[in-house]
């Protein structure tokens, strides 16, 4: 095929991909329009039923509940992923990591790199710590608060203390955490169809204060599994990633 | 929903609708400069930090556009989470290179 012909090829293709795009384009509601019925329909009900003004959160762990425990299990497959991956290289290649670290003259952590995590990784638990156990109350959840709780401990990495992260984080520790946010969440569920009712209805009291963090029954509580698993998924893919890195290090000072 | 059915509800944080497109469009064409920067960007490091600044500038339009769950996900996902692990993934990939 000429130049010639690859681009007359191409110039058909674009104009045939134009007319389809401007025809889908004008094809969509006006910007900012909404069709469909549910979200009018949840705006109005969900503070009388659930007591969360989170409503975000009202849809995602009560409401499409099943969606969620769906797309928790993900996270939680891909860590197991993860970990099984890295593990089986790692295995392989150990001794050969140890014999590079020798020759690798990694530079140290700069004192302000230090300095400005020390100082953040206290409020930033904190702050994951909030978001995951506030999800009826504000846009938050368990999963943004998960992965901020985990960015507390990559913190404490980038400080330099490795060795403290080791410790506050054991794989074997993280990983019932992590089994028991993902089991928590499906627990929950099984618990309300133990009484007889449809899976992860949400059968707690709901509290009498709308917004209270005691309020809207296992809203709350999916939230925080959810947090849990999310949090300890999080810091086992970056540990297992760590790894290595952390035996050069370590090796090389 | 029908604009004439919404009650207007006015806080101390309220701007002119005016106000509010120009922001939305400022953002708008922030983040298409921010994802050109992101693709012009060839040493795989820096990539990464554009990537990183990329995500800020979506967290900030999920905000414009009123989805502050979006944006707290967005902003842990995408100016977090996923720059660490490419970070990682790098290292781990030069040194096997080496």
């Amino acid at each position: 095929m000429t130049a010639r012909q690859r681009l007359w090829a191409f110039l058909t293709g674009m104009a045939g991909l134009a007319a389809f795009y401007l025809w889908g384009l004008a094809g969509l509601p006006g910007f900012g329009a909404y069709p469909g019925p549910y979200g009018d329909i949840i705006n109005r009900i969900a503070l009388a039923q659930t007591n969360a003004t989170g409503v975000v959160s009202a849809v995602n762990f009560d409401y499409r509940g099943f969606d969620t425990v769906g797309e928790e299990f993900i996270l939680f497959a891909a860590a197991t992923g993860v970990a099984t991956v890295l593990r089986h290289l790692r295995g392989e290649r150990e001794r050969a990591a140890r014999d590079e670290a020798l020759g690798v003259n990694a530079p140290p952590t700069s004192e302000a790199v230090r300095m400005t995590a020390l100082i953040l990784a206290g409020p930033v638990l904190v702050l994951g710590w909030f978001l995951a156990s506030h999800a009826q109350t504000s846009p938050s959840g368990g999963f943004q608060g998960g992965v901020v709780l985990a960015t507390a401990f990559i913190l404490v990495y980038l400080a330099g203390q490795f060795l403290a992260l080791r410790r506050i984080s054991p794989v074997d520790i993280t990983d019932a955490v992590e089994a028991v946010g993902a089991g928590g969440f499906a627990a929950v569920g099984i618990a309300a169809v133990g009484m007889g009712l449809a899976y992860l209805t949400n059968f707690l009291p709901l509290g009498t204060i709308p917004g209270a963090v005691s309020s809207s029954g296992t809203i709350a509580l999916i939230s925080f599994f959810v947090g849990l698993e999310v949090g300890a998924a999080f810091i086992l893919i970056v540990s297992e990633l760590l790894e290595q890195t952390l035996l050069l290090r370590e090796e090389s000072r | 929903m029908n604009p004439a059915r919404v009650l207007a509800v006015v806080t101390p944080y309220t701007v002119t609708p005016g106000l509010m497109d120009a922001l939305q469009v400022t953002v708008l064409v922030l983040v298409a400069a921010g994802a050109t920067a992101v693709v012009l960007t060839r040493v795989s490091a820096r990539q990464v930090i554009a990537l990183s600044v990329y995500g800020l500038l979506l967290a900030v339009l999920f905000l414009t556009f009123q989805a502050p769950d979006v944006t707290l996900s967005e902003l842990t996902v995408g100016a977090v989470a996923l720059p660490i692990l490419l970070l990682l993934t790098l290292a781990k990939v030069r040194r096997r290179e080496k």
